[in-house]
């Protein structure tokens, strides 16, 4: 069967109608289709396809548009036309995409923009090296995100960036804020006079977030990768941050958060810190107070407290202390969560972020001991199979083996409301110890992800109490809103404490009753 | 100051490379940026990333800067038209040139015999296809590959001894450069058709068109071709698949001049119909613009633009400045694109043709962005998708044109010499616009599309450019 349509002087261009034909030839049923301008050449080849019959092809001129249908039935015929009707009247949607500039080398975006002065780097391990040392030698400051870095190429990276007076923060740096700038995942805070550099990431957040909420503001906070301070690397990284705080005229107090540093490498910042004229506060988590004795160095125990002196050697004194609940308060939940408790003994801690998990670890440690975790300081206490929690444990679900293909907890916190569910299940647990981290390059709402996992977990804790503590590390200025969040942890009866370090000694007086 | 407190009083301007999100974050903050859609290096072949390490010299990059300018410094004119035997050295009715690198008779495709197997006839060697195949199989006939005989030609391009050719030279160095003429649509010597009709026409090309030619472009002097190919960019054209406007401006340039020298008016306006009824009959003229501009970027020691991009229909040939006339060849690709009536992907040959000169000093595909009219053979429906391909272009090459810029891009030049350690370092190779050909001899084109140079003949010739660096 065979139809054809005539529109008289109708001018398509070729491209356009052999794309229609195209469109016919697809359709089931088809046999052969034809829309074409009615060239001399162009009948002729309908013809000779038997799609135009020799009466029609008498009448028509260069100037129509001739279409040609060869189908196996009317109803496939009238398909093919309502197709070509929607063909014409399609109207092309065009997306501008013109607001995004994107190259696909290095090089090519250096030309493209003049001045580049700073590099995020997130790309796989094996690549990352590479990539980076191009940045570097054009002249970049780099974040390097990517972790599986080797040692050998890290020292490499490292003391070009030295020897050029770049920062090359990282490996494995999640956390930067730059001129104000919230860089890969950082908070946004107030401007200030308070310094930072920081050997981990949310330990950085974390302390630029207590900072803001004690009134103070931050001038630089840089990072420098979690190996800086081993003695492979010797603090390399550390020792230029310090330099550059040092000499920022916006600067005026000093801060440094970290896990302890190797010992030759301590010596080195402790002698760096004695030139520096201006306050320096460290937290080395975990580490010996007696490290920093008698020295210029005022040591800290946590990351609030940190902020605490910081803020207070920044502003003069301390116009708040942070504390939410009085002395009082604090026993009378302590009371009542323990009274609500059906003989469940364990405290779970579920952490997206690494060095709250660390310092929640650390922080129950002291005060009841014995936590497992997949981060255990002491062997005796790791954790053999990481998804069976044994007694305390506390966990740190951005570590390599739950981020192994799957993205890290603080952007897709899927995995983590799972182990909510799984931990609220188990009879024995009695805390689970959660963070929520805000900011830029955080799940959008991390608190409704948390909230959401603890109401279907309460579905199946059949009758039982389970204590739900959380603290959130953000700002009211960052994309999630702080109070939006802690809301709506709250309506989800998550008992919710301004900082990790309060968080976790709540937990504790919690369990020294069990 | 040091550097780092330099950047503590900078605004930051950042490069993302690997996540999107971050580059967002830093956009969201109202911070400059451009993210870098990274991708493996040589597709993580780690050999390569190393070889293209040791390949990052300032020395090739002032080789390659050398090439650009000597690209851009060319002065294209179209002087004259030559018959092949005038100024093809060794020329002899025995001897075809044809398109892409050289290729013996049994590796050859349909279409190229099918065109060799009509020019033999053109040339009166034979009467019939079979007298000429046998012509083919005793060994007389001589195959040379174009680009060796300082010509090119489109598809099947066949280049024989009595054919007329436009003679364009490169007043800037010298060199002059051949090819010979577009005979219009549908059945045609250069997609393999060899009928009746096919030779008569050629004929007429040799007896009346090319003198005509030539005695028009004695009285109008040398025209100049960039400000052709420049207007024409302007006017739609990218001129490989699209060639309507720089066909016009040609005509509207030579007619005056053709109607001086022709007498018969009877045969004027058969030459009139000819050169205005084929939108295409710039391409050949364009074509050898381009071998005029690139055969002076050849033997520049150290330098890795690409200077000649062919296909036979077989394999796709390049040839790189520093290794002067050395092929570097992989197996052709298969064009995608829209097919005329009648015609599926199932009977269309795989690429062929010398017409890849136009994108080897930066038109046809590298300024599609230019001609958003031909996107739509590739089965896209944008004007972005268009530009998209020319700002692709950008990162295989050594710079922009400064003559031919692309309106529709914001007057940005075209992507100009190619490096070939771009092309492997990010596995972009160059977009070509192609016309098909019927895989069998003897039936012509049957559709038109884009199709891609295959990556493995740049890795062919960077590892031997690397050889030959090392020493």
């Amino acid at each position: 069967m065979i139809h054809n349509i005539i529109k008289h002087n109708a001018y398509f261009d070729s491209v356009t109608l052999m794309l229609f034909s195209s469109k016919l030839g697809g359709i089931s049923g088809v046999q052969e289709a034809a829309v074409m301008m009615g060239t001399d050449h162009n009948i002729e080849l309908m013809k000779s396809s038997g799609i135009l019959t020799e009466e029609l092809a008498s009448k028509v001129s260069a100037n129509d548009l001739v279409i040609g249908i060869k189908a196996v039935s009317q109803e496939v015929i009238d398909l093919a036309i309502k197709t070509l009707d929607e063909q014409f009247e399609n109207k092309n949607k065009s997306s501008d995409d013109s607001s995004k500039i994107k190259v696909k080398t290095i090089d090519a975006a250096v030309k493209k923009m003049d001045g580049l002065n700073f590099a995020i780097v997130s790309l796989p391990g094996r690549f990352a090296a590479a990539e980076t040392m191009k940045c570097l030698k054009n002249g970049m400051h780099v974040l390097l995100f990517s972790d599986n870095i080797t040692i050998d190429e890290e020292n490499e990276l490292k003391d070009y960036a030295v020897e050029n007076n770049l920062l090359m923060m990282g490996p494995d740096c999640g956390t930067a804020i730059i001129n104000g700038v919230a860089l890969g995942f950082a908070n946004v805070v107030r401007k200030g006079n308070i310094g930072l550099v920081a050997a981990s990431g949310t330990g950085l957040q974390e302390l630029t977030v207590i900072i803001d909420k004690l009134g103070g503001g931050i001038s630089q906070a840089l990072g420098t990768g979690g190996r800086d301070l081993k003695k492979d690397i010797g603090g390399k990284m550390m020792l230029l941050a310090l330099d550059a705080l040092a000499n920022d005229p916006e600067t005026q107090v000093i801060g440094i958060v970290s896990k302890p540093p190797a010992k030759e490498v301590m010596v080195k910042i402790l002698d760096k810190v004695k030139t520096i004229a201006k306050p320096v506060v460290a937290c080395f988590l975990g580490g010996d107070p007696s490290l920093v004795e008698g020295t210029d160095t005022i040591a800290t125990e946590t990351i609030e407290e940190a902020a605490k002196q910081l803020v207070k050697l920044s502003k003069g004194e301390l116009t708040t202390d942070l504390q939410l609940y009085s002395e009082e308060e604090l026993n009378g939940l302590v009371e009542s969560e323990v009274s609500k408790l059906q003989g469940q003994k364990y405290l779970r801690g579920l952490y997206t972020g690494g060095t709250l998990a660390y310092e929640g670890m650390l922080i129950l440690d002291a005060k009841v001991g014995d936590i497992y975790s997949n981060i255990a300081m002491n062997k005796e206490f790791g954790l053999k199979d990481v998804e069976v929690s044994l007694e305390n444990t506390v966990l740190d679900m951005g570590d390599d083996y739950f981020t192994d293909g799957m993205p890290h907890p603080m952007i897709e916190p899927k995995l983590r409301s799972e182990r909510i569910k799984k931990e609220a299940s188990d009879p024995e647990t009695a805390v689970i110890l959660l963070d929520c981290v805000l900011g830029y390059g955080s799940h959008e709402d991390p608190a409704g992800a948390v909230s959401a996992a603890v109401q279907q977990a309460k579905e199946l804790q059949s009758n039982r109490h389970v204590t739900y503590i959380a603290s959130v590390c953000g700002t009211e200025k960052d994309p999630q809103v702080l109070s939006d969040q802690v809301e709506k942890l709250k309506n989800a009866g998550i008992i919710v404490l301004p900082t990790n370090a309060q968080a976790a000694q709540l937990a504790a007086r919690i369990l020294e009753r069990l | 100051m040091s550097k780092v407190n330099e950047l503590f009083n900078q605004s930051l301007k950042v490069t993302n490379v690997g996540l999107e999100t971050f580059y967002q974050t830093v956009v969201e903050q109202n911070v400059s940026a451009v993210h870098v859609e990274w991708r493996p290096v040589a597709g993580g072949n780690a050999r390569l990333a190393a070889l293209l390490a040791k390949l990052n010299t300032i020395e090739i990059e002032e080789a390659n800067k050398k090439a650009f300018d000597t690209m851009n410094n060319a002065e294209p004119v179209l002087t004259d038209i030559k018959f092949a035997y005038e100024v093809i050295e060794g020329m002899d009715k025995y001897t075809i040139g044809h398109a892409g690198p050289p290729l013996a008779w049994d590796d050859m495709c349909g279409p190229l015999q099918g065109a060799i197997l009509g020019a033999i006839m053109y040339e009166g060697l034979s009467n019939s296809l079979e007298e000429s195949e046998e012509l083919v199989k005793s060994g007389k006939i001589k195959f040379r590959n174009n680009h060796s005989m300082g010509a090119v030609g489109p598809m099947t391009g066949m280049v024989t001894y009595s054919m007329p050719l436009w003679e364009v030279t490169n007043t800037s160095y010298g060199n002059k450069a051949y090819c010979a003429f577009n005979e219009g649509l549908g059945k045609v010597m250069r997609f393999g058709a060899n009928g009746h009709e096919v030779i008569e026409r050629l004929k007429w090309l040799e007896t009346s068109l090319g003198p005509a030619m030539k005695k028009a472009l004695a009285v109008s002097g040398p025209i100049s071709l960039k400000v052709i190919v420049a207007k024409a960019l302007a006017m739609g054209d990218e001129m490989h698949q699209r060639n309507t406007g720089a066909s016009s401006l040609f005509v509207r340039e030579i007619m005056k001049y053709l109607v001086q020298v022709v007498e018969d008016k009877a045969e004027l306006l058969k030459i009139t119909e000819f050169v205005t009824g084929n939108d295409q009959f710039f391409l050949n003229i364009a074509m050898a613009t381009g071998k005029a501009i690139c055969d002076p970027v050849k033997n520049i020691p150290n330098s890795t633009v690409v200077t000649t991009l062919s296909r036979n229909g077989t394999n796709f040939g390049i040839k790189i400045s520093a290794l002067g006339d050395q092929w570097f060849e992989a197996p052709v690709n298969q064009p995608k694109g829209l097919y005329f009536p009648g015609y599926s992907e199932e009977d269309a040959n795989p690429d062929i043709g010398d017409s890849a000169i136009v994108e080897t000093f930066g038109i046809g595909g590298f300024a599609m962005g230019s001609a958003p009219a031909v996107v739509r053979f590739v089965g896209a429906s944008s004007v972005d998708e268009a530009i998209a391909y020319s700002k692709e272009m950008q990162d295989i090459c050594v710079g922009l044109s400064p003559h031919f810029v692309i309106p529709t891009m914001n007057f940005v030049g075209t992507a100009t010499a190619i490096d070939v350690r771009k092309v492997v370092e990010t596995g972009s190779t160059p977009v070509i616009n192609t016309g098909m050909a019927h895989k069998k001899p003897g039936i012509g084109q049957v559709g038109a599309g884009i199709v891609r140079a295959p990556l493995d003949c740049f890795i062919k010739s960077l590892e031997a450019f690397g050889d030959k660096y090392s020493q």
